[in-house]
């Protein structure tokens, strides 16, 4: 089993707000994060999947492969947009830097053929970051 | 839904490395440079690593102002810019980055509730980190 990283970055903006809330619990939850214009962020995604080397071609996936599938499944979606109201999964849920790692796996881990996804690691800014392994 | 959240917090201090249960020539030969008898410091960066299912109604594994508070209060007001060696915790410990990471970790662990304490990681500089994540193991106390 050899496991393979592959890195992208990409810069969105979002804020974070429950309709359930009321404004006072919105804010004190959220604090600056509220804000309702939005902010953005420099993010960095990390890729790893994993899989035996192909005795043929000594890959363990084709990383242009990967590459196109990251691009059309994440970038395409998420690069210079507001992460609130142009990505369909945050409109039920917050985009906090977990439920993006989370959106970021479901978009992926169906598209993979022989690679396996083992974690998708989200960068908000180099001080933070999420790690999802799938459902465990 | 599982996920696991990082958060990175810098600190400086200074220590110096020496038992009292080594002679002088042993301490020089073990810890070399670090012996020195005045001391050095190190700027330290702090890798927190939490868990738990990501709440439905926050997105959050835990609230970052929690942590950064508590490692604020906790932590950085007790480490940063202070001599470690000085401090209770290091009387009969030698203030290694490894009982460092130790020392850490258990203070989180026993402190901060809002999440499972996943592993500190510590550098020391650019090319040394070191890394605990707790266990009941035999610890030799130097």
């Amino acid at each position: 089993m050899v496991y393979l990283t592959r890195k992208a970055e990409f810069s969105a903006s979002h804020y974070y707000h429950n309709p359930e809330f009321t404004p006072e619990e919105n804010r004190r939850v959220f604090g600056k994060c509220n804000n309702p214009n939005g902010h953005g962020h420099n993010y960095t995604l990390e890729v790893t999947v994993k899989g035996d080397v192909d005795a043929r071609s000594g890959f363990v996936v084709d990383l242009k492969q990967l590459k196109e599938i990251m691009n059309r499944e994440v970038l395409d979606a998420m690069d210079h947009r507001f992460l609130n109201k142009e990505v369909p999964e945050f409109s039920t849920h917050i985009p906090t830097t977990e439920n993006l790692a989370i959106a970021i796996w479901q978009r992926l881990r169906t598209k993979l053929e022989k690679a396996h996804l083992h974690r998708v690691r989200v960068y908000e800014t180099p001080d933070l970051f999420v790690d999802f392994y799938g459902e465990q | 839904m599982k996920a696991y959240l990082t958060r990175r917090y810098l600190f400086s201090a200074s220590h110096r490395l020496h038992s009292e249960r080594m002679s002088a020539e042993e301490n020089r030969a073990t810890y070399g440079k670090c012996n020195n008898p005045h001391g050095h410091g190190h700027n330290y960066t702090m890798e927190i690593t939490v868990s738990g299912p990501v709440d439905q109604r926050t997105g959050m594994v835990c609230n970052l102002v929690d942590l950064d508070g508590f490692v604020e209060r906790e932590l950085l007001a007790r480490y940063d810019r202070e001599n470690l060696n000085v401090l209770q915790e290091f009387v009969a410990k030698v203030p290694t980055t490894e009982n460092l990471c130790i020392e850490l970790f258990e203070k989180v662990q026993r402190g901060f509730p809002h999440a499972h304490l996943e592993r500190v990681r510590l550098e020391e500089t650019m090319l040394n980190s070191f890394e605990y994540r707790g266990g009941n193991e035999d610890r030799r106390i130097l």
